[in-house]
């Protein structure tokens, strides 16, 4: 058992893949929380897309891919966050109507530049094992910048997340958390689909959270359950994928969908012994 | 403490409430009445600061935004959501510290004296989403009064409650306005409680029908055939 993990991570890109992949897991754990909680769970899918385009004519201008997809998906995130609040539009068809452009814009452009698909193949999907030096250092320190913002205003999240409307009755910015929410999210989608691909990048937002709170109580064990998931769903899921040859991001998304399911059977057996025991032992209040 | 003179609000250009004279004092009990869409909720948004005024204008005296505790109406999303007790009753301490990671003992101690004053405190380390309707309520009240030492904003705090429940409800409301001396103004369309608990009534049919002192209402026409239907309404369901 140690030798094969010794095996797997004394190749580069693996240690490559791993650091990237735990940092931007957490990140989007933690703020998975919140958007699933605030329904906004499609923002994060919707920038996926919306990145993938901004990735495709980076690529097709030669631009560096990330100068031009950060500073478009964060503009798209503020800009699906206005939508959901206030939109005459319903949130989620706006939130589809510019995704699916996105996306069709970015296909337009990558096959007019290079004629093949193979780097379409990569941005849906993802290229965890050929990231670079450089990623590394990137990924960790925009990890860094988002760990540390969603630790600092963590007691304002949860009001905001809890409930906006007293939140900004009683003096609280809801309006600019609800703006750092969107810029965490949208560096967090950029650095993942590197890894993960547009497809499958908002699973690691979603997923976590979700089977996080089959079991956890409070906003503070979800939050920490959360991050703790999504390790444990990218390490398994990374060592699978190397052990079974499978595309590593469709394996640990695989993982994190197994877990879910565990997750909730055990919830849902809790809640019926819960029941049963309840009925005999305590007089109902 | 809560002034209007001549306020109006709208959405969208369409005036929903106009007209609005009334002043509240410090320590006072006010309700406001009216039916469903009379612009009730809308007045509160107006008096909490999240909607301007149309027209005329609302003054808060002596009081700034961060000193109000405010007890909305509860969303669907928060019925079900992963949240401690304390963790939500120590929320309201949020609005009047500036950024400040960590709460501190006083704002621990403000917290745990809140959920005391409201009989609650047995409830700390219970889940949000597992309590029932009422000591959802009573959290939230308890999160309101960590957010203000003046005034008190009640939207519908007995919506959906059982009857027992609602007149604990009202029965703790009136104890904080008694011991604490914090104003209280609360939308209700309950309006038998409103005459009972109120020190003055607001009625409001998208302008203002009646303001002033809660005997003079019940005496009023508009207040006459305001209780007298919802009496009807009653017998009727019954």
């Amino acid at each position: 058992m140690l030798n094969f993990f010794t095996e797997i991570f004394s190749f580069p890109f693996m240690v490559r893949a791993l650091v990237v992949g735990v940092l931007v897991s957490v990140c989007a754990a933690l703020l998975g929380v919140s958007l699933v909680l605030k329904r906004y769970s499609m923002i994060g899918d919707g920038l996926s897309h919306v990145g993938f385009g901004a990735l495709a004519i980076a690529s097709a201008v030669n631009a560096a891919p990330l100068a031009v997809a950060i500073p478009v998906v964060v503009v798209a995130a503020f800009l699906l966050l206005r939508i959901s609040e206030n939109g005459k539009i319903k949130g989620d068809a706006a939130i589809a109507l510019i995704s699916t452009s996105a996306m069709a814009i970015g296909v337009v452009v990558v096959s007019q530049a290079s004629g093949t698909n193979t780097d379409i193949n990569n941005y849906l999907f993802g290229s965890i094992l050929s990231l670079k030096d450089g990623d590394v250092v990137l990924s960790a320190a925009l990890s860094a910048v988002v760990l540390t913002l969603f630790a600092l205003f963590y007691n304002q999240l949860f009001a905001v997340t809890f409930d906006e409307s007293f939140a900004r009755a009683t003096g609280l910015r809801a309006g600019a958390y609800n703006a750092l929410l969107a810029l965490l999210t949208a560096l967090t989608i950029v650095l993942g689909m590197r890894m993960m691909g547009a497809l499958l990048i908002s699973s690691l937002v979603i997923f976590p959270s979700l089977t996080a709170m089959r079991l956890c109580k409070r906003f503070l064990t979800v939050t920490i359950g959360a991050g703790v998931i999504a390790v444990s769903c990218f390490f398994t899921g990374l060592t699978v994928s190397f052990a079974a040859e499978t595309p590593t991001g469709a394996t640990v998304v695989l993982v994190n969908g197994a877990l879910f399911l565990v997750f909730s059977l055990i919830s849902l057996l809790k809640r019926r012994l819960g029941k049963t025991s309840e009925h005999f032992h305590k007089p109902s209040v | 403490m809560v002034i209007c003179r001549n306020a109006s609000f709208a959405y969208d250009g369409g005036a929903v409430v106009s007209s609005l004279n009334f002043t509240v004092e410090s320590g006072d009990y006010l309700c406001i009445v009216g039916e469903n869409g009379s612009g009730k909720s809308t007045l509160v948004k107006g008096i909490l600061g999240l909607m301007s005024p149309f027209g005329g204008e609302v003054e808060l005296c002596g009081l700034s935004l961060c000193e109000i505790g405010y007890l909305p109406q509860q969303t669907a999303a928060q019925k079900d959501f992963p949240a401690g007790v304390f963790e939500v009753v120590l929320s309201g301490r949020l609005g009047g510290r500036g950024l400040k990671p960590l709460f501190s003992r006083a704002d621990k101690a403000e917290a745990e004296g809140n959920m005391r004053r409201l009989g609650i405190e047995h409830l700390k380390r219970r889940c949000y989403r597992e309590l029932s309707g009422g000591q959802q309520q009573l959290v939230l009240l308890a999160r309101a009064l960590c957010a203000t030492r003046k005034l008190l904003l009640l939207d519908e705090p007995a919506a959906g409650l059982d009857p027992v429940i609602t007149q604990e409800m009202y029965a703790h409301i009136e104890k904080v306005n008694r011991e604490t001396g914090i104003t209280v103004i609360m939308v209700s369309h309950d309006i038998r409680s409103a005459v009972k608990y109120a020190r003055h009534i607001l009625h409001l049919k998208n302008t203002q029908m009646f303001f002033g002192e809660t005997p003079d209402y019940v005496r009023s026409a508009v207040g006459a055939a305001f209780l007298g239907a919802s009496g009807d309404a009653e017998h009727g369901e019954g």
